[in-house]
């Protein structure tokens, strides 16, 4: 579906104006205040490896960085040539050329809630809490705990003191906005009747029959298992004297994204969905009061030859007619055929680019050009470190 | 491309699922075209709510029913439905109750938020229930021919599908085990295949091997890989392989570009030649995805590249193309 002849070429073509804001993310990183980067944005736009590679450029300069990355599939790793990452930072061997360190890790979620319920209550409760089929099921399978913890995990780094800096993945959500909502989301839960009514001390399911919620009850009952109903009062007892810390903590680490030290960093392609979502994550930014920094946009693709306008269209459609196998001819109109695909894509792209800056001009955009290859190793790390921050 | 298995039972519940970015709810629609292509009637869920298959069909945001989206060639219709997790949380307590106060009371108490938030993964317990309930409706006579559904991406998807198994465990008796224990049979079925929409690509085409070891693992089925946005061959091997090797014949290529008006001299020159050497190292990576994929043993369907956003007259091209390369039917 390639369209080598179809898409004019335009005034666009090799001659694009590039737009006047730029985000400095040298400067950001460079900065001793710059305490927490935190980058978002949607699925598949090179959240991970942006995030790595800016850990990777601050650590260069002399900078103590820690990269957090919350990702089943372990890019991360494979970014960083890690056989293996796990829920502590592990230093990263970058080399001589290094002035600072660079420690990555890979968030577990269960370790971490599992650790965060030790921290909070005795070892016998603890270990009947572990033991509740409710509590395993939310600590491991459900989705959505992963950002609640990937919040939690940010919040100990930061509290060590440890890095200078620290650079925090998002989990691979639906939305960049989950993550944002996660520890509001578990505030919300704690403020809801429902979990009130069910707390209640030494009440519990059996309560709720005896005070006029029998029929309520009887069909909460009869629809959720009285098993489960059981195991989730049970675990909401045995929980009840951790909300207020877990609360208090998940407040803390919201506080810590509005701290002047903290900034985000937005990534997406130069596509409708990435750049909508972006969009969206920037209004919603500006709403919390947390400071965006700047977009990162990726994987752009300026073309390597400039010829004048209309001449690409005009040699292709030569090349395109003339049915010769000769070497030459081979080439040449491999190389055309090529050149203005680049073209139609680097129009378009500069297009949504446009269409983004139009609406929210205030917005720095840095546009990272697709590399050759995909980034699997210190040396890819590097090389888009030097592009995001020349 | 050979069909599929002929022993095996039609699929009529077709999962897709693939990295963010690769294009899985496009391949979605696409396949549910193709799926309707003939006569057939075909549903297509959203299970993100994220209003992408509207905004693919270039329509105002779907409600929680189920409406005709499109027609198919030969008389057949696509119709979709965007789940809405709400609705479908009061629609499971009326399944089970006549639920008319409770269901109120229920929202009025925060039950919604309790369920969505104390239990993040009831949302897919609720879209798989829902899901199961459009593929078997009608009994003996299905009500849709087939079921595509959008869903979650390759690092979700197994949760999303296991969803029940942990479910059923969880609530040990009730009705609530037996709907988990029924969803779960359906997925687990050989009328279910999950199918992955990949780039060739290392990170997308690394992370659907993942999940293709993740899925055989919870003995969920796999059916295609879906290799979209494949750039169509530009050089013979010949070339191809001098060019990766970084041999570019500058001086030919310098003739023939002047053949067609192009005066490529100097930095011109250097950069065309740079288009096509790139061009061969990506061709070569690609062949590598390629093969990695092939080692699965599962069958590739490829779609090609668009320079642009995808439109509505290229899904149905799209369609098409999934149709001569067989749609796992």
């Amino acid at each position: 579906m390639t369209k080598p002849d179809g898409t004019p070429s335009g005034p666009a073509s090799g001659t694009a104006r590039e737009p006047a804001t730029r985000f400095d993310a040298g400067a950001l990183l460079d900065d001793p205040a710059t305490r927490i980067i935190v980058t978002c944005g949607s699925g598949g736009v090179g959240k991970t490896t942006t995030a790595a590679a800016m850990a990777v450029r601050a650590a260069d300069a002399g900078r103590t960085v820690a990269v957090l990355t919350i990702d089943p599939a372990r890019r991360l790793a494979q970014s960083l040539g890690l056989a293996e990452l796990d829920n502590t930072p592990r230093r990263v061997d970058l080399g001589d050329a290094a002035r600072g360190e660079l420690w990555a890790m890979m968030l577990d979620t269960r370790r971490t809630f599992d650790d965060m319920v030790s921290a909070h209550t005795s070892p016998e409760r603890a270990a009947q809490i572990m033991a509740n089929p409710f509590y395993r099921s939310i600590s491991s399978s459900f989705s959505g705990t992963q950002e609640y913890m990937a919040m939690e995990k940010l919040g100990q780094l930061a509290a060590t003191g440890t890095w200078d800096l620290i650079v925090v993945d998002t989990p691979p959500s639906r939305s960049a906005l989950d993550f944002l909502d996660a520890p509001q989301r578990l505030a919300a839960f704690l403020d809801g009747r429902m979990i009130r009514l069910l707390a209640a001390p030494s009440r519990g399911v059996m309560k709720l029959v005896g005070v006029g919620f029998t029929l309520f009850a009887k069909a909460v009952t009869a629809v959720i298992g009285g098993q489960m109903l059981t195991d989730a009062a049970r675990f909401v007892q045995l929980f009840e004297d951790m909300f207020g810390g877990f609360r208090a903590r998940a407040e803390t680490t919201y506080a810590l994204l509005r701290d002047p030290g903290s900034s985000f960093v937005v990534v997406a392609t130069c596509q409708a969905d990435a750049l909508r979502e972006a969009a969206y994550f920037a209004d919603r930014l500006t709403s919390e009061r947390m400071p965006l920094a700047g977009l990162i946009l990726n994987r752009t693709h300026p073309p390597l030859v400039e010829l004048p306008p209309k001449l690409d269209v005009s040699a292709l459609e030569a090349a395109e007619a003339d049915p010769s196998k000769a070497k030459s001819a081979v080439l040449a109109r491999a190389a055309l055929q090529l050149h203005t695909n680049q073209v139609a894509l680097h129009v378009e792209e500069l297009r949504m680019r446009a269409r983004f800056e139009g609406a929210r001009p205030e917005i720095g955009v840095i546009p990272v050009p697709a590399l050759p290859t995909d980034v699997h190793d210190l040396a890819g790390l590097r090389t888009l470190a030097t592009v995001l921050a020349p | 491309m050979e069909p599929m298995t002929p022993a095996r039972p039609p699929v009529r519940l077709h999962i897709v699922t693939g990295k963010g970015g690769t294009g899985k709810t496009t391949v979605a629609a696409a396949l549910a075209l193709a799926l309707a292509t003939g006569g057939k009637r075909v549903l297509l869920i959203e299970t993100e709510e994220r209003q992408a298959i509207a905004q693919l069909f270039d329509l105002p945001p779907l409600p929680y029913e189920e409406r005709r989206i499109a027609l198919a060639p030969g008389g057949g219709e696509v119709r979709a439905l965007a789940i809405d997790v709400e609705a479908a949380l009061m629609e499971y307590f009326a399944m089970f109750y006549n639920l008319g106060f409770a269901a109120r009371t229920l929202k009025r108490l925060g039950a919604v938020e309790f369920a969505t938030t104390l239990a993040p993964g009831l949302r897919d317990v609720l879209i798989t229930g829902k899901i199961k309930e459009t593929v078997t409706r009608g009994g003996e006579k299905p009500m849709y021919d087939a079921v595509v559904v959008d869903a979650p991406p390759t690092g979700r998807v197994v949760t999303f599908l296991g969803v029940t198994v942990a479910m059923a465990d969880l609530a040990r008796r009730g009705p609530i085990h037996n709907q988990a224990s029924g969803v779960s049979a359906l997925l687990h079925s050989a009328e279910t295949a999950v199918h992955l929409v990949t780039l060739l690509e290392d990170m997308p085409v690394t992370e659907t091997i993942e999940a293709i070891g993740q899925l055989k693992e919870a003995e969920l089925p796999v059916g295609s890989i879906i290799v979209n946005q494949v750039a169509p061959a530009r050089l013979p091997d010949k070339l191809l392989a001098e060019a990766e090797a970084g041999t570019v014949d500058t001086a030919a290529l310098r003739r023939g570009l002047a053949g067609y008006g192009v005066t490529a001299a100097g930095a011109t020159l250097t950069a065309f030649a740079d288009v096509i050497r790139r061009y061969a190292e990506q061709s070569a990576d690609r062949a590598r995805c390629r093969a990695e994929l092939a080692a699965t043993g599962l069958p590739l369907l490829d779609l090609p590249a668009s320079p642009t956003a995808v439109e509505l007259g290229e899904l149905y091209e799209l369609a098409e193309l999934l149709v001569a390369e067989g749609v796992p039917a």
